[in-house]
């Protein structure tokens, strides 16, 4: 068989401890972002959001960035493998990112009194990240599999990590003549507690998606294994 | 330099199908005429000579999407694209010429789209006509290879808008900004570094879009 | 010249060429055979490198400016004339006195009267003949060819008979086809694939 085990790869940690640790992280992340970290002078209980969001929205990037290194190791090397994990990553940065496009959108709400603003760049951004990247599995799926759609989807995502920081900038520069600017950044000022209950929250959803590919990859190499077998077996 | 004469065989190639078949052109130079006037019909009165200038790059980007939408398909009819991987040249030579040539379309098209404008709304700045030129070249090195990727697929036409658009934006606020800012050079700067990026890239990757 | 262990090709779920092992030494003569659908087609675009394999080994010392490749599409442009087909490929492949050796295979294979003509006004042999004269422009040392007398009429695959043997012994030669009988007495080596 050309894929072995599952597993095989990825090796440290097993899945089960990592969803126990995740679960455990996501537990005290909640508790320091509402009980121990103080709220925030200017915005009250919705600034709460914030500890969600943003590091969301970091994994999002993490999640296509991890997905663009897997699809450069598959021009570079070859190997079959990498295109699933390119899948899986993008996938889960795709899944984070609406979900970014979410908390952002409910922040707004309880800031501003609008579910969307063109002022906030970062959520500007990742709409055209989300349009982009669903483009990406609208491309996979009209593509019969094999190695032209395993090259063509790897291509794909290593414009996207180039569109990003591109992107970002056309946002800013187009801010002159879209918008006037009324907020300067998106986060609030931090406290010293604030900061500490920010990176526990960044930590545990980072641990979160990292389970979440894990599985997913874990369940899709299942999938084709027994696919394998059931051909040899019926050969 | 063989690389450059490859180039040079391949774009003439199609401009010589071009001119021998004349379909792309005609279309292309017809819609981007008929979209300026229905935006005469979309602009309300009181909109901005602002506004007008922002559509122009609506117009020019989807022109160009129904050009690139049949780029390839002199390829794909006879099979050509197999010839063209397996000739001794580099990949890259093939979205090249071909890049080169959807440009030389582009611009042809714009010889006319432009005054056009110009006639129907307002001048244009030359800042304006020189951001043309440099999105030109990003929407011809992204957009031919995307155009690639969708010939590859099932759904051919109907995906290539949805690969580009995305990827057309940050062009598109370069052009617009480049019209309508007192301060062009900075957008002009950035499409500028747009074009370097994507069509190294592109340069890079045409190789993985044509190989299996 | 060309070593396969255990090659095969998938797509997917879809096995497109079973594990199979043969060799072709340099100035052989191997000709395939097999039911549509056994993957003839697939192995000669394997070894003509428009796709790579799925595992085992394929070791083929040609390099793309060694390699003529004829398969089932004629991979000319249909708005070209012949002249213009050859002229680019001609350049594509650095062909040496390109004019003369274009307008040397223009005339063998009968296509000399109507080389300013657009090849999409072309019968489906004449293509295949002119889709021949591609194949053979740069002199190739190997030359793997997909069925190539199915597409052509009765005066080519005389010509193609001619040329085939005059090339036999120099040239390596891959070949499938549904007529073995026909190349028989040139081949060095068969394989049928299940």
């Amino acid at each position: 068989m050309s894929t072995s085990s599952p597993n095989s790869r990825v090796s440290l940690v097993s899945v089960p401890a990592l969803a126990a640790l995740s679960a455990a992280l996501v537990g005290l992340a909640i508790v320091f972002a509402f009980w121990v970290a103080p709220e925030d002078a200017d915005q009250g209980i919705s600034q709460k959001i914030f500890y969600f969001h943003v590091p969301i929205a970091l994994t999002a990037y993490a999640c296509f960035g991890w997905g663009a290194w897997k699809a450069l190791r598959l021009l570079w090397k070859g190997d079959e493998h990498y295109d699933l994990e390119s899948y899986v990553a993008i996938h889960q940065g795709t899944i984070f990112g609406a979900l970014t496009l979410a908390t952002g959108s409910i922040w707004a709400k309880a800031s501003w009194g609008h579910w969307w603003v063109w002022d906030s760049n970062q959520l500007v951004l990742f709409l055209v990240l989300f349009l982009f990247y669903s483009a990406y599995f609208m491309l996979r799926f009209s593509i019969e599999e094999g190695p032209r759609r395993a090259n063509l989807s790897a291509v794909y995502a290593l414009f996207g990590v180039a569109l990003i920081p591109v992107s970002f900038f056309a946002i800013r520069l187009a801010e002159d003549f879209i918008h006037p600017t009324t907020f300067t950044r998106d986060g609030p000022q931090m406290t010293g507690s604030m900061f500490f209950a920010f990176c526990v929250c960044w930590i545990a959803i980072t641990m979160v998606a990292y389970t979440l590919y894990r599985v997913e990859l874990l369940g899709k190499r299942l999938d084709a294994n027994l696919r394998e077998l059931r051909e040899i077996l019926t050969a | 330099m063989n690389y450059l004469a490859d180039v040079a065989a391949l774009a003439r190639k199609d401009l010589r199908l071009e001119l021998r078949a004349r379909d792309t052109l005609p279309a292309m130079l017809l819609f981007v005429l008929s979209t300026l006037v229905v935006f005469h019909f979309a602009l309300p009165t009181g909109a901005d000579e602002v506004a007008a200038q922002g559509l122009l790059w609506v117009a020019l980007v989807f022109t160009a999407l129904l050009g690139l939408a049949r780029a390839w398909a002199p390829e794909r009819e006879g099979g050509a694209l197999e010839g063209l991987v397996l000739a001794p040249s580099d990949r890259s030579a093939i979205w090249l010429g071909k890049s080169a040539a959807v440009f030389v379309f582009l611009a042809l098209i714009e010889l006319v789209a432009l005054p056009a404008f110009a006639l129907f709304f307002s001048p244009l700045q030359a800042e304006a006509v020189l951001g043309v030129l440099l999105a030109n070249i990003g929407i011809c090195a992204v957009g031919t290879l995307l155009a690639a990727m969708a010939a590859a697929s099932r759904t051919r036409e109907l995906i290539l808008p949805l690969l580009f658009l995305p990827l057309a934006i940050p062009l598109v606020v370069g052009g617009v900004g480049s019209s309508v800012s007192t301060d062009p050079g900075r957008y002009l700067l950035f499409l500028g570094l747009y074009d370097a990026v994507f069509a190294i890239l592109c340069w890079a990757s045409f190789e993985y879009v044509v190989s299996e | 010249m060309i070593a396969a262990r255990a090659v095969e090709k998938r797509y997917g779920r879809r096995r497109a060429l079973r594990p199979l092992d043969f060799r072709l030494e340099r100035g052989g003569f191997l000709v395939v055979t097999g039911a549509n659908g056994s993957g003839k087609t697939t192995l000669l675009r394997l070894v003509a490198g428009l796709a790579s394999p799925s595992g085992g080994e394929l070791e083929v010392d040609a390099g793309r400016s060694a390699l003529g490749y004829l398969g089932h599409e004629p991979l000319l442009y249909r708005d070209l004339t012949a002249v213009e087909n050859l002229d680019l490929y001609g350049r594509l492949y650095r062909v040496p006195e390109r004019r003369e050796r274009m307008g040397m295979l223009l005339e063998r294979y009968g296509l000399w009267d109507v080389r300013a003509e657009r090849i999409a006004s072309y019968s489906r042999g004449m293509t295949q003949r002119l889709a021949l004269c591609r194949a053979l422009l740069h002199e190739p040392e190997l030359l793997v060819l997909d069925e190539p007398f199915t597409a052509l009429d009765a005066e080519g695959a005389e010509l193609l008979d001619r040329q085939l043997a005059e090339l036999a012994g120099t040239a390596t030669i891959l070949l499938t086809t549904h007529e073995p009988a026909r190349v028989e007495p040139l081949a060095s080596a068969r394989v049928a694939l299940a």
